[in-house]
Formats: C-alpha cells, structure tokens, sequence
C-alpha cells in the first residue's frame, strides 16, 4: 500500500461547497450513525424493559420522561430520532434510486434532495401528533 | 488465480476493493435497506395503531406471531444493516490499518452483543414473560 496518508479517503466536509446534495448525503451518513448508536440503543433497552417486568418497564418510562428544569430532554432526543428515522428512510430511497443510474441530473438531483428534508420535517411532525393523540 | 483480460465484471470485483470483499458487502447493505423499508413502516404504523402503549398492550402484540415475527426480523436485520453502514463509515475516515481492522472488530461484537439481548428480550416476551 503506497497512499500518501495526508490525503483523506473520502472527500471531507472542508473541500464541499454547502448545497441540498451534499447537505442530504452526509445527513444520511450522521442519521444512520445516530439511528445505529442512540437508535438501535434505545430499542434495546424499551425491548429488554418490557421482557423485564412490570416494575423495570416503569423505570424505563420515568427514565424517558424525565426532564431537566422543565424540558423532557429524552424525549427530545426521542423526536430527534424519529426525524433521524425519516431522513434516512427518505434519502436512503433516494440512493437506491441513484444506485440505478437516474436521478443525477442537477434540477432533479437536487429537487429530491430538498423534498427528503421537507419530508423527513413533515413525517416527523406527522408522527408525533398521531403519537400523542392531537388528531385521535 | 491473476484478473486477466477474460475475467467478467463480477470475477474483477469479488474479493477486492477497499474492505478486500469486492462488491458483497454494498449489495448487503441495499438489500438489508430494502428489507427495514419494509420492516420499519411496519414498526411505525403498528406502534401508532396500538391502542395505548402500556406494558400489557406491547407485550400482547409482541406475544401474536403477527408482532413477534416481524419484530424479530427487524432486529435482525436492523443490527446487520447498522453495522455493515458504521463499518463503511470507518473505511472511509480511518486511515490506519490496524485501527481499521480493530474497529471493524468491536463493531461486530457490539452489534452481535446488543442484538442477541434484543433477541433475547423479544423471545422472553413472546413466550411469556410477566
């Protein structure tokens, strides 16, 4: 392997001209690591509490709705991944539709890259207020 | 056996490229992606139409094959696809060999570790926990 290590594998945020494009690929990369880590770690821990017990189940929810100088910051972190959850599920279809060769036009690439973040915000709000009954 | 002139275009990228697996390893991870679009609109819609989500709620619809089979596949194949995307992320920021490989390492048994627990849990749900 002779690679000069001073210079990166992968392109680096620094060398980007800021655009819907990029904005959207690398929110796919930071979603999917929030998703894998805080995600999948929470999903975890609500599936081990409720195999539990009715006592570590309700720790779990004390745990989420616990709130620091009014805020419920869990929770926040909750509706944090619930947007994480959406963006990457919306970019993640749009890779599958660039994986095919379409789509890499300037006009189209970068309309659906603004509808992913116009959706992942709509779905989220969607999914909160039929969570919390607001429309039930 | 060298990639000569009359190899096709998959006999040149099996077992080569940047993580030496050629072209498996990315076809996974669009396969896995297919499966979760699936599995977690599954998961949304059903925590949204459950009545509440208290205990006795979660732990009947996880205890129907109706819940438990597909909860299981989530598990699965959501523990499969978040490591195979971190370890892509490590192959293209972690310059060093040998950091490489021992990330790659501590992925694999992290996400094999929490996944079983997940298993694990949604088995003692669904054959009858308390």
């Amino acid at each position: 392997m002779t690679r000069n290590p001073d210079r990166p594998l992968s392109p680096h945020l620094t060398i980007w001209k800021w655009g819907p494009g990029m904005l959207v690929s690398i929110l796919h990369r930071v979603t999917g690591g929030a998703l894998a880590v805080a995600g999948l770690g929470i999903f975890t821990w609500w599936l081990w509490a409720i195999a539990a017990g009715a006592d570590e189940y309700q720790k779990f929810v004390e745990c989420i709705l616990w709130e620091a100088g009014g805020v419920p910051l869990i929770l926040l972190v909750l509706v944090g991944l619930t947007w994480a959850f959406w963006q990457h599920t919306l970019s993640g279809i749009r890779h599958l539709v660039m994986d095919t060769g379409a789509g890499y036009e300037l006009r189209t690439n970068r309309l659906f890259a603004v509808l992913t973040i116009a959706g992942s915000l709509f779905l989220t709000a969607l999914t909160w207020a039929l969570l919390m009954g607001v429309w039930a | 056996m060298s990639v000569g002139e009359s190899s096709t275009p998959l006999g040149q990228v099996r077992g080569i490229g940047s993580a030496n697996h050629g072209g498996e390893h990315w076809i996974r991870e669009r396969l896995t992606s297919a499966a979760l679009l699936l599995l977690g609109l599954w998961l949304v819609v059903s925590l949204l139409l459950l009545p509440r989500l208290d205990r006795l709620t979660l732990t009947e619809w996880l205890q129907a094959p109706s819940g438990a089979v597909p909860m299981a596949l989530l598990i699965v194949i959501a523990f499969i696809h978040s490591v195979d995307g971190l370890k892509t992320v490590v192959d293209d920021y972690v310059h060093d060999e040998g950091s490489r490989l021992l990330l790659h390492g501590i992925l694999t048994f992290a996400g094999i570790g929490a996944g079983s627990l997940a298993l694990f849990s949604l088995a003692k749900i669904a054959f009858g926990a308390n």
